[in-house]
């Protein structure tokens, strides 16, 4: 059996971990430079913008994948609860997926910014100048970083725990790897 | 798929502890990266923190300094001469329109206008094509320290001394004796006198920035803006003269500046706002600035500004200033802050739009 239902198909894990590495160094970034008051604030800046961009297009990209490609079934002896716990994570990484880069580029527009993805090009404002909805949305872009921040190490040791302790067939569902680790 | 064999229990215990490792290792890396554990590293929220007991507190909704100053609105003329230098769209011959806002140093939005001889003058450029230009010029040919660190340095030798409720001159002393770049700006503060007008003054960029021309060059630049109108006079003893002197000449007619570039030579500094460049380099005249109408800022449009100088429109970049990245951060800051403020969110200061009265 060589293409299964044990396994995402290519797309779905291309796109998984290319994205995962862009999400990963995005939030390593937003929490790096707004504590920073070196130059690094301003290329981390400038990295910012347009990667959160091209995550939300991959994230547009990845949900039309998996709407068409149905993801392996989870392990029929995965406790309710576990399962319950998956299908719920993956909603919400879904979901912060598309709402980080949405909110970032609406409060860039409250606050009246020009949102410039390089030294040229400009986006629309997809939101009214509006400085309290721009206090609001940018407490909202923090916290819901935290909370995918968080989701993602959940995420992570869920992954880690199918792979090297239920080595149920989770884990290489998406690295594609045909055999788990022993 | 295959059935693994069963992990013995002290296998288990071991994987459990390499997950609880990887997720430790990105845990503190986050941590480090925010720079939570590193709470001596320089933050825009220490400067903000610290600008903050400077002015004896928090004024909600107030920008953290330069708090006290006035909305003006008005547009650029430019006469072309500096497209051979930028491909900026407002350096091209026409008109655009500005969003400014003059104000004086300090947190404090009701010190009285003869408190400091500095005045500055911020600006919004809003180009056709929706990129803009904004800047905070002040009215010093140079700055006082070149790096942020030796600004937070002297925001906390001037925090005033709970006793005296000035700053501590042995502390200012200390600072000044440490740090022997400050000597331009000290030259120039010992001729300088609060003006009674913002419409008189000069307002110089101080950071050097980059201008990029139609081939891809870059030229160094700083500017300034020259008023067409001439005055020497020193303010009065009424703590509030500047509003109304520019209310009174703004209804009289537009104010005007000339913006003049200078470009470096090479080799000249672009990382030290403490160096003035020599006066020989070359100068452009790139038009007009008019100022034509004033607002109260607790309600006019400036109110929501930040004028980080960072924000450019193709054609100008910042250059390698250590100010301008510590500026935009610390504006940033500021910037939450006070909208937060105004959208009146838990836990935090509320912001009134009628000026309190003061003790």
């Amino acid at each position: 059996m060589t293409r299964s239902s044990t396994q995402f198909v290519l797309a779905a894990r291309v796109l998984h971990w290319l994205m995962a590495v862009m999400i990963v160094s995005m939030l390593f970034i937003g929490v790096g430079m707004v504590a920073s008051v070196s130059e690094r604030h301003e290329w981390l800046l400038a990295i910012h913008k347009p990667l959160g961009i091209a995550i939300l297009v991959l994230a547009i990209v990845r949900l039309v994948v998996r709407l068409r490609n149905p993801p392996p079934p989870l392990p029929e002896d995965l406790p309710a609860v576990q399962k319950l716990a998956a299908y719920a994570s993956h909603y919400l990484l879904y979901a912060l997926m598309l709402a980080m880069p949405l909110v970032g580029w609406a409060m860039l527009s409250a606050g009246g910014y020009p949102v410039m993805l390089s030294h040229s090009l400009r986006l629309p404002p997809i939101f009214p100048v509006n400085a309290a909805a721009f206090a609001i949305l940018r407490h909202t872009h923090a916290w819901l970083a935290v909370l995918l921040f968080l989701t993602f190490l959940a995420h992570l040791g869920a992954a880690l725990y199918h792979g090297l302790i239920r080595r149920d067939g989770v884990l290489s569902s998406m690295t594609g790897v045909r055999h788990d680790l022993d | 798929m295959h059935a693994s064999p069963p992990l013995s229990g002290r296998s288990v215990v071991q994987r459990l502890a390499l997950i609880g490792l990887v997720l430790l290792i990105l845990v503190l890396s986050f941590g480090y990266v925010g720079g939570w554990l590193t709470p001596h590293r320089l933050t825009a929220q220490q400067l903000v923190n610290q600008l903050q007991a400077n002015a004896g507190g928090t004024f909600p909704g107030y920008r953290r300094n330069h708090a006290k100053g006035v909305c003006v609105a008005g547009y650029f003329d430019s006469n072309g001469q500096a497209q051979a230098y930028s491909i900026a769209q407002v350096f091209m011959p026409g008109r655009t329109p500005v969003m400014g806002r003059f104000a004086i140093p300090g947190g404090n939005p009701y010190a009285p206008d003869g408190s400091a001889p500095i005045r500055s003058l911020a600006l919004r450029f809003t180009q056709a094509n929706g990129q803009q230009w904004r800047t905070g010029m002040n009215s010093m040919p140079v700055f006082l320290v070149a790096t942020p660190q030796a600004f937070y340095e002297f925001l906390q030798a001037q925090q005033p001394d709970p006793s005296t409720g000035k700053p501590n001159p042995a502390k200012m002393g200390a600072f000044f004796a440490a740090h022997p770049e400050t000597a331009a700006f000290l030259a120039w503060v010992k001729t300088a006198r609060p003006s009674a007008s913002f419409a008189t003054e000069s307002y110089w960029s101080l950071n050097a920035f980059v201008f990029v021309d139609a081939n891809g060059q870059k030229h160094a630049v700083r500017w300034r803006v020259v008023p067409q109108t001439s005055g020497t006079s020193t303010g009065a003893s009424d703590a509030d003269y500047l509003d109304a002197d520019l209310t009174r000449r703004l209804a009289q007619g537009p104010l005007r500046w000339h913006l003049v570039f200078t470009l470096a030579n090479p080799g000249d500094p672009t990382n030290d706002a403490t160096k003035a460049w020599p006066s020989d380099r070359r100068e452009i005249d790139a038009g007009t600035l008019v100022l034509t109408g004033t607002e109260a800022q607790e309600s006019g449009a400036c109110r929501d500004i930040n004028y980080d100088p960072t924000i450019l429109p193709h054609g100008i970049e910042i250059s390698d200033d250590p100010l301008l990245p510590a500026r935009s951060a610390a504006y940033a800051t500021s910037y939450l802050r006070r909208t937060s403020e105004e959208a009146h969110l838990p836990g935090i200061a509320t912001a009134t739009t009628e000026p309190e009265t003061q003790p």
